[in-house]
C-alpha cells in the first residue's frame, strides 16, 4: 500500500477544512471495510485519509416527532442495537445485519455504504424506500437530496469537490406502514448480492388496500434503482398476488443488469421479480403488524 | 507385505487424549509460517504476470533496484538453468524439475495469470510491493488455452513444444500437443455392453477449485556465510521442499536445512516449492534473511488448484441390476505443466463396484492455469460425481433401491481391480448395510422440494517412506520425532501408537516434527498416510526400543534375553517372575548399563487399507431462486481402527464440508482473456458456518491387516462423494439431473426452467 | 517515512509504539508488537483470522489502520487466558477438538468470546450467525459450535 497522511478531525469544520486542503487526493475513512481493502488492492491511492469517526455530527443518532437523524458514521452494529430503529425501521435491520459478518457490522457504516456507491450496496434500497434524505455539507453550504439521486454510477456520487455526507434524515413510519429488504446470494451469508430489493408499503386501516408503495432494487443497474413506475401500480389497489406480481414485473423491466462472475443478466432479472414480490409481501406483513 | 496380528484389546489406541500442541494453538503461541522472525530480516514480494499466456521479451528491473529500501531484485536470470532433472516425488509421481523451476519463476514464457516473473527484497513488505510494481516487463501476448476441450482441439495453441508426460500415480504418454494419455482396461468391454439390457452415456464438466487453506504460503530463508541455506516454512513435506530447492538451485541437498513450522492447512496444496527458491536467492544477494508471504490473491492466482475436468462415461447394466460394462473417459486439467491427478481420478472412478468389463482412458491436459496440485483424494471427486449420478439414474430406471443396487455390485475383498491386483480387505458391504440400518435412511424427508441423495465413494491412500525416532529419557519419558508435518493432530496419533507399543501413557511421550537435518527421510504428509505409514515407523522403532530394553534387563539380571517377557510396559524375568521392571524403572537404569537407548525406523509400508465411504444427504431447494439448503448429512466411513475417534470424526466432517463447497459454490472464474476474477475469499465461496449443518460421522472399523493396530487412512475419502450425493438429492427434490460442478443457484434455476418450459 | 505515535492498552498493558499510517492494526500487532497469535488469512475482512476486540467490539484487525487504534483498548488471543489459566473457550476447543490445523483458532476464540460476553446462553443458530465471518477449512465447523456451547455452559455454571 502507498503511504499517506492520516488525519483525525474532531469537528465538522475541521473535517471540511482538512478535506479542502487535501484536495482530490483525500478520502474519508469511516468503518474502513471498503476503503482499506481498496487501498490495499491499489484501486484507491489517496495521499490523505481523514477519519470521520470522531466528528459529532457524523455520529448523531436522534429522533424528533417526525424524523430520525442517522449520522453517516454510525455503524451497522449501533443501528441494529438501537431499540427505536428496531421498532420503527425493521427494513434497516434487515440490511444492516447482512453486511459481512459480525466483525464487519461492528465497523461498517450506512454512510460509507452509500458513498462507496456499489450497485449491489445492501443498505441503499432500504434507505430509498424509507424516503431517506442525504444531508450534505460542503464549502458552499448544506443541501439535502433524496438517497435515490445520490449514486450516479458504480463508485460515483453526486458529491462535488469537498462535499461530505453528514447524515440521513428518515421520516418515521406512518400508521400501517411496513418496509422490508431482501437479497439473493449463493451462500447463506458473506456474499455480495446477486440482486436485492426493498419495498415499503402503507396500507389502509382495513388492512386490504394499498395507499402507497415504493420499491427499490440493487445489483441490477449501474446504481441502486428506485423503481418509481411501481408506485402508480400499487396506489389504491387491493393487496393481492396479481397486484404484487404486476409491481414485480415492472421492477424486472426496469432492471438493466450485466453478466459478471456473480450472476447473469437473465438470472438477475428473474431474481428481481422474485425478490420484489417477496419484499412487497414482507412489507405488507409488517404493515399489518404481523412481524 | 506384512499381515499383522492385531491385538483384540487396545489400551491407548481408540481413546481421545488431548493433543500436546493444542495448548499453544489456543493461546496464540504456536509458530506458524509468518510467526517466525529473524533479526535484520527483509521482506520479499513477487511481481506476477497479468497475462495468462505470453512470451517475455524483456524485463527492466532498474527502477526497482534504485527504489529506497530495496536490497535485492531477482528474475529467472539469477537462477541456474538446470539440465533436465526428473525426480520421484511420491504421490506426485515423476516430475520434471525444469518445470518446477519454471513454475517458481518464469524464464521464457508466462503460462498463467499470476505466474511469478521477478521478486524484490526490501526493508518491509510495502516497499517491496511498491518496488516490484516498478519492474517493467515487455510481453508478447499469446492466445490462452483455458479448458481441456479447447486444449485438446485441433489447431489449439500449444503451451510447451516439449514436455515430460505426467506421472501422478501412473505414467501417461504424450498423445496430443497439449495432452498425454493413460489407458486401463479389464475384460472385454464391447462384449460387456452386448450383454447389457440398459446402457446410458452421459457427459460432465467440473470447474477448477482451490484447496483453500486459511494460512497462505510463507517462507523465510537465510543464506549462511558458509553457503549453507536454512529455510523455515509452512509445508506438508520438509524433505520435498529441501530436495526440490537443491535441484532447482543446484545445491547439495546436505547444504540445505528445511525447518517445518506449524502449518495452517494444506489439503495437498503445500507439498512443493513456490516462493521458496526466490527467498533463498534474495537472501543470497542481499546478505540478509528474507521472509516472503503470499497474499490471498497470490495464493488463489498462483498456487494449488485442483483440476477442472471434462468427463464422458458409459455404463451397461442388466435388468436385474448387475453392472456388466463401463467405459470412462476423463480429461483433467494439469495446469501450466503436466502431471495432474488424472490417473487417481480415472482409476477410482469405478473402483468400489465389481464390473467385469471396463475400459478407462484419461488425459492430462495442459491449460493456462496454475500447475494443479493434489487436493484431498486428488481427482476422485469429479469422477465420482459422474459415475454416482449415473448409478442413481440407473437405480431409478430399474426401480431398484440405491443401497441394494450398490450392495449387489459392491467390490469385495479379493475382487480384481482395474489396476491389475486383487482388492485388499475392504468393508464396503458393512458400510452400505450401516446406511440401511441408520435412522437417517429410515426417516421421512417431509416437505415440498426436499430430496435425499446417496453416493458411495472410494480412495486408495498410500504408504510411501516415513521415518520416526524414539529416544528413552532416564525418567521413563520418551521423545518421539517424526519427519511428518502435523496438519491436524498426528503428533498425538503417533504418540498414542508409541504409547500403545511401549506400554506407557501418551502423556509420557513428547512428539515433535523434525527438520531435515535431524530426522530420517520422510515423504510429505499426504495421501492419508501419516497415522498409517508414519505410525508403522513409530511401531517399528518402538519394537526396537523394547528389544534393546529387554537386553538391558537381561544384562541386569544376568539371564538370556530370550528369558525376558515384555508385557504391557513391564519387563519380567521368565525364570523368576518376582523380578520385574516397569518401563520407568528400567529407563532409569539405562545410563548405568551401557548408555541411553534410541531407535530409528524408516518404513515404506505397502499394506495400505483402502478407504470406503457412503454419504447420505437431505436438502431443500428454493425453486424460485435455485438456492440449495443442506438439511441433514450423514457420512459413513470405514476407519480400519480409529486411533483418535474425535480426530477421525473431524477428518470426515472437514472433508465432507470441502466436498459440499465443491458441489455447490466453489469455482475459479476466468474471463475470456484468462484473468482470474475471483481472487478473494469473498468471491471464491467456501462454505461458512451457516452453510452446513452438523455432519454426522458414523465410523465403522474393519481392521486393515497391513497395520499393527488395523489403521486405514481416513483423511481423503470424505471429499469424494458429497457432490454426487447432493446431485442425487437434487434430482429427488425437484427432478433435475445436474451434470456440472459447481451446482450453483444459476445453473439449478436454468435446469428448473428448462424442464418447465 | 511519517511514523506516528500510537498509545493503546493491549491485553491490559499500556503500550506506546510508532507506526506508519498504512500499517493495519494486524500488521502493527504482529510486526511491531510481536503479538503473532492474531493471524492473517485473507487481509480483506473475509475470514476472521485476524479478529481482536477493540473497545468492546469484535473487529477484523486487517481492515483497521494501526493509527485508528490510538487510545483504544485491545484484547488479542494472547490476552484471552488469565496467566496460565485458560479461558473456558480455550479449554473446550482443546478438549472438544474444535480445531485441526489451529490457524483460524485464535480468530474463532476471540469472536466466540465476544459472543459469550454479551450472550451467555446462545443457541446453535445464534452461534452460527455470530461466527459467519470466521472461515475454517479443516473442521466442518460442528466441533467449533459444540465447543462454544460447552464453554457457555462452563461460564454459566461459574456464574452461579
Amino acid at each position: 500500500m502507498r503511504n499517506f497522511d492520516y488525519k483525525l478531525p474532531t469537528s465538522l469544520n475541521e473535517l471540511t477544512d482538512m478535506l479542502s486542503h487535501g484536495g482530490h487526493t483525500a478520502r474519508l475513512l469511516a468503518g474502513g471495510t471498503d476503503l482499506v481493502v481498496a487501498m490495499r488492492g491499489g484501486r484507491m491511492t489517496p495521499e490523505v485519509v481523514i477519519d470521520t469517526k470522531h466528528v459529532e455530527e457524523l455520529n448523531e443518532l436522534s429522533f424528533n416527532d417526525h424524523t430520525m437523524i442517522l449520522g453517516a458514521s454510525v455503524t451497522c452494529r449501533k443501528v441494529c442495537r438501537n431499540p427505536q430503529i428496531v421498532k420503527h425501521f425493521p427494513a434497516l435491520i434487515d440490511c444492516a445485519t447482512l453486511i459481512g459478518g459480525t466483525q464487519i457490522q461492528n465497523r461498517a457504516t450506512l454512510g460509507g455504504n452509500l458513498c462507496n456507491a456499489a450497485p449491489s450496496a445492501d443498505t441503499i434500497p432500504a434507505l430509498i424506500v424509507l424516503k431517506a434524505q442525504a444531508n450534505i455539507c460542503g464549502p458552499h453550504g448544506s443541501r439535502q437530496v433524496p438517497v435515490e439521486t445520490f449514486c450516479t454510477g458504480p463508485g460515483q456520487t453526486i458529491l462535488e469537490g469537498n462535499e461530505i455526507l453528514v447524515s440521513f434524515s428518515i421520516p418515521l413510519p406512518r400508521e400501517h406502514e411496513g418496509a422490508f429488504f431482501i437479497r439473493f446470494i449463493p451462500r447463506n451469508d458473506m456474499d455480495i448480492a446477486i440482486a436485492n430489493a426493498a419495498a415499503s408499503i402503507v396500507i389502509a386501516s382495513s388492512g386490504e388496500t394499498i395507499i402507497e408503495g415504493r420499491v427499490a432494487i440493487g445489483a441490477v443497474a449501474p446504481t441502486p434503482l428506485y423503481v418509481s413506475d411501481v408506485e402508480p401500480v400499487l396506489s389504491g389497489r387491493p393487496i393481492a398476488d396479481d397486484v404484487i406480481a404486476q409491481a414485480a414485473d415492472i421492477a424486472r423491466q426496469s432492471a438493466r443488469p450485466i453478466t459478471d462472475m456473480r450472476g447473469t443478466v437473465d438470472q438477475r432479472k428473474h431474481l428481481t421479480h422474485v425478490l420484489v414480490r417477496r419484499a412487497l409481501n414482507g412489507a405488507v406483513n409488517r404493515a399489518r403488524g404481523n412481524d | 507385505m506384512n499381515d499383522y496380528v492385531i491385538p483384540e484389546k487396545l489400551r491407548v489406541v481408540g481413546t481421545t487424549p488431548i493433543r500436546p500442541d493444542g495448548h499453544d494453538k489456543v493461546t496464540g503461541r504456536a509458530k506458524f509460517g509468518d510467526d517466525f522472525h529473524l533479526p535484520g530480516m527483509l521482506h520479499g514480494k513477487v511481481l506476477r504476470s497479468p497475462h495468462a499466456h505470453a512470451r517475455i521479451k524483456s524485463i527492466d528491473t532498474s527502477h526497482a533496484e534504485t527504489f529506497p529500501g530495496v536490497h535485492a531484485v531477482v528474475t529467472a536470470a539469477d537462477f541456474p538453468k538446470i539440465s533436465s532433472n526428473v525426480i520421484d516425488a511420491g504421490e506426485a509421481g515423476q516430475i520434471d524439475m525444469q518445470d518446477v523451476a519454471d513454475n517458481c519463476i518464469a524464464r521464457e514464457k508466462v503460462f498463467y495469470d499470476g505466474h511469478a516473473v521477478a521478486a524484490v527484497a526490501a526493508d518491509n513488505a510495502h516497499i517491496a510491493e511498491e518496488a516490484a510494481n516498478l519492474i517493467q516487463v515487455d510481453y508478447e501476448l499469446l492466445d490462452p488455452v483455458m479448458d481441456v476441450r479447447s486444449a485438446m482441439a485441433d489447431n489449439a495453441t500449444v503451451l510447451h513444444d516439449n514436455f515430460l508426460p505426467g506421472a501422478f500415480l501412473a505414467p501417461t504418454e504424450k498423445a496430443l500437443p497439449n495432452a498425454s494419455k493413460l489407458e486401463l482396461a479389464m475384460g472385454d468391454v464391447s462384449a460387456g455392453f452386448d450383454e447389457a439390457d440398459i446402457i446410458i452415456e452421459r457427459e460432465f464438466t467440473t470447474e477448477t477449485v482451490h484447496q483453500g487453506y486459511i494460512e497462505t504460503h510463507i517462507v523465510t530463508a537465510q543464506w549462511g556465510a558458509n553457503g549453507m541455506v536454512t529455510v523455515w516454512t509452512t509445508t506438508q513435506g520438509q524433505f520435498a521442499i529441501r530436495d526440490q530447492l537443491a535441484l532447482v538451485l543446484e545445491l547439495p541437498m546436505s547444504a540445505i536445512t528445511v525447518i517445518p513450522l506449524e502449518i495452517g492447512g494444506g489439503f495437498g496444496g503445500k507439498d512443493s516449492i513456490y516462493i521458496d527458491p526466490l527467498a533463498v536467492v534474495l537472501s543470497k544477494q542481499s546478505g540478509r534473511p528474507v521472509k516472503m508471504v503470499m497474499s490471498r490473491a497470490e495464493t488463489l492466482r498462483a498456487t494449488g488448484p485442483s483440476s477442472g475436468t471434462y468427463i464422458k462415461a458409459r455404463l451397461g447394466v442388466k435388468i436385474d441390476g448387475t453392472l456388466v460394462a463401463a467405459e470412462f473417459h476423463g480429461a483433467y486439467e494439469a495446469g501450466a505443466y503436466s502431471g495432474g491427478p488424472v490417473a487417481p481420478g480415472v482409476s477410482t472412478a469405478l473402483t468400489r463396484y465389481n464390473i467385469p468389463n471396463v475400459k478407462i482412458e484419461g488425459y492430462d491436459v495442459l491449460v493456462n492455469k496454475p500447475k494443479v496440485k493434489p487436493y484431498r483424494a486428488p481427482g476422485a471427486t469429479p469422477s465420482n460425481f459422474a459415475v454416482e449420478t449415473m448409478i442413481d439414474e440407473l437405480c431409478r430406471e430399474l426401480k431398484l433401491d440405491p443401497v441394494e443396487f450398490r450392495l449387489h455390485n459392491a467390490l469385495k475383498t479379493g475382487d480384481r481391480l482395474v489396476l491389475g491386483f486383487p482388492c485388499p480387505e475392504i468393508g464396503g458391504v458393512e458400510i452400505l448395510k450401516a446406511v440401511q440400518n441408520h435412522a437417517h435412511y429410515q426417516s421421512d424427508i417431509g416437505g415440498p422440494h426436499r430430496g435425499r441423495g446417496l453416493a458411495y465413494g472410494f480412495w486408495f491412500g498410500a504408504g510411501l517412506p516415513s521415518s520416526a525416532d524414539l529416544m528413552v529419557n532416564s525418567d521413563g519419558t520418551v521423545q518421539l520425532c517424526s519427519g511428518s508435518p502435523d496438519m491436524s493432530g498426528t503428533r498425538i496419533t503417533l504418540a498414542m501408537q508409541a504409547a500403545e507399543a511401549l506400554g506407557i501413557e501418551p502423556n509420557d511421550i513428547f512428539p515433535s516434527v523434525g527438520d531435515t537435518a535431524s530426522v530420517g527421510y520422510s515423504f510429505q504428509t499426504v495421501a492419508s498416510r501419516t497415522t498409517f505409514a508414519t505410525g508403522i515407523a513409530v511401531y517399528q522403532a518402538a519394537q526396537d526400543i523394547l528389544a534393546q530394553m529387554a537386553e538391558r534387563a537381561a544384562l541386569i539380571w544376568q539371564i538370556a534375553t530370550d528369558n525376558i517377557l515384555i508385557d504391557g510396559g513391564r519387563f519380567v524375568n521368565k525364570t523368576n517372575v518376582q523380578q520385574c521392571f516397569t518401563f520407568k524403572e528400567l529407563a532409569g537404569k539405562l545410563v548405568g548399563t551401557g548408555g541411553p537407548i534410541a531407535a530409528r525406523a524408516l518404513a515404506s509400508p505397502e499394506g495400505v487399507g483402502f478407504q470406503i465411504t457412503a454419504h447420505l444427504v437431505d436438502l431443500a431447494v428454493d425453486t424460485e431462486t435455485g438456492k440449495v439448503d443442506i438439511l441433514r448429512y450423514t457420512a459413513f466411513q470405514d476407519a480400519g481402527k480409529a486411533v483418535h475417534p474425535d480426530f477421525v470424526e473431524g477428518q470426515i466432517q472437514g472433508g465432507t464440508v470441502q466436498g459440499i463447497g465443491w458441489a455447490l459454490n466453489e469455482e475459479y472464474f476466468y474471463d475470456g482473456a484468462g484473468h482470474l476474477k475471483n481472487t478473494s475469499l469473498l468471491d471464491y465461496r467456501m462454505p461458512t458456518i451457516l452453510d452446513v449443518p452438523n455432519i454426522e460421522a458414523v465410523i465403522l472399523e474393519r481392521p486393515n491387516p497391513g497395520h499393527p493396530y488395523g489403521v486405514r487412512g481416513v483423511g481423503e475419502v470424505p471429499i469424494v462423494p458429497p457432490a454426487a450425493a447432493i446431485a442425487n438429492a437434487l434430482y429427488d427434490a425437484v427432478g433435475i439431473r445436474m451434470n456440472t460442478l459447481p451446482m450453483t443457484p444459476a445453473k439449478i434455476l436454468d435446469k428448473l426452467n428448462s424442464i418447465t418450459d | 517515512m511519517n511514523r506516528q505515535q500510537v498509545t493503546a492498552t493491549i491485553n491490559g498493558e499500556h503500550k506506546e509504539f510508532l507506526c506508519e499510517p498504512r500499517q493495519s492494526l494486524l500488521e502493527v500487532l504482529r510486526d511491531e508488537l510481536f503479538l503473532t497469535g492474531t493471524k492473517e488469512g485473507c487481509n480483506d475482512g473475509n475470514c476472521g483470522s485476524c479478529n481482536v476486540i477493540l473497545d468492546g467490539t469484535l473487529v477484523n484487525s486487517c481492515c483497521i489502520f494501526g493509527v485508528e487504534a490510538n487510545g483504544g483498548h485491545i484484547t488479542t488471543i494472547e490476552g484471552l487466558s488469565k496467566g496460565n489459566e485458560l479461558h473456558p473457550l480455550q479449554q473446550t476447543f482443546l478438549e472438544g477438538t474444535g480445531m485441526q490445523c489451529g490457524f483460524c483458532t485464535p480468530g474463532f476464540l476471540i469472536a466466540a468470546s465476544a459472543l459469550l460476553d454479551e450472550n451467555s446462553e446462545p443457541t446453535e443458530e445464534e452461534i452460527r450467525h455470530w461466527l459467519v465471518g470466521n472461515l475454517c477449512r479443516c473442521t466442518g465447523y460442528d466441533k467449533i459450535v459444540k465447543a462454544v456451547q460447552d464453554a457457555a455452559l462452563i461460564l454459566r455454571e461459574r456464574a452461579l
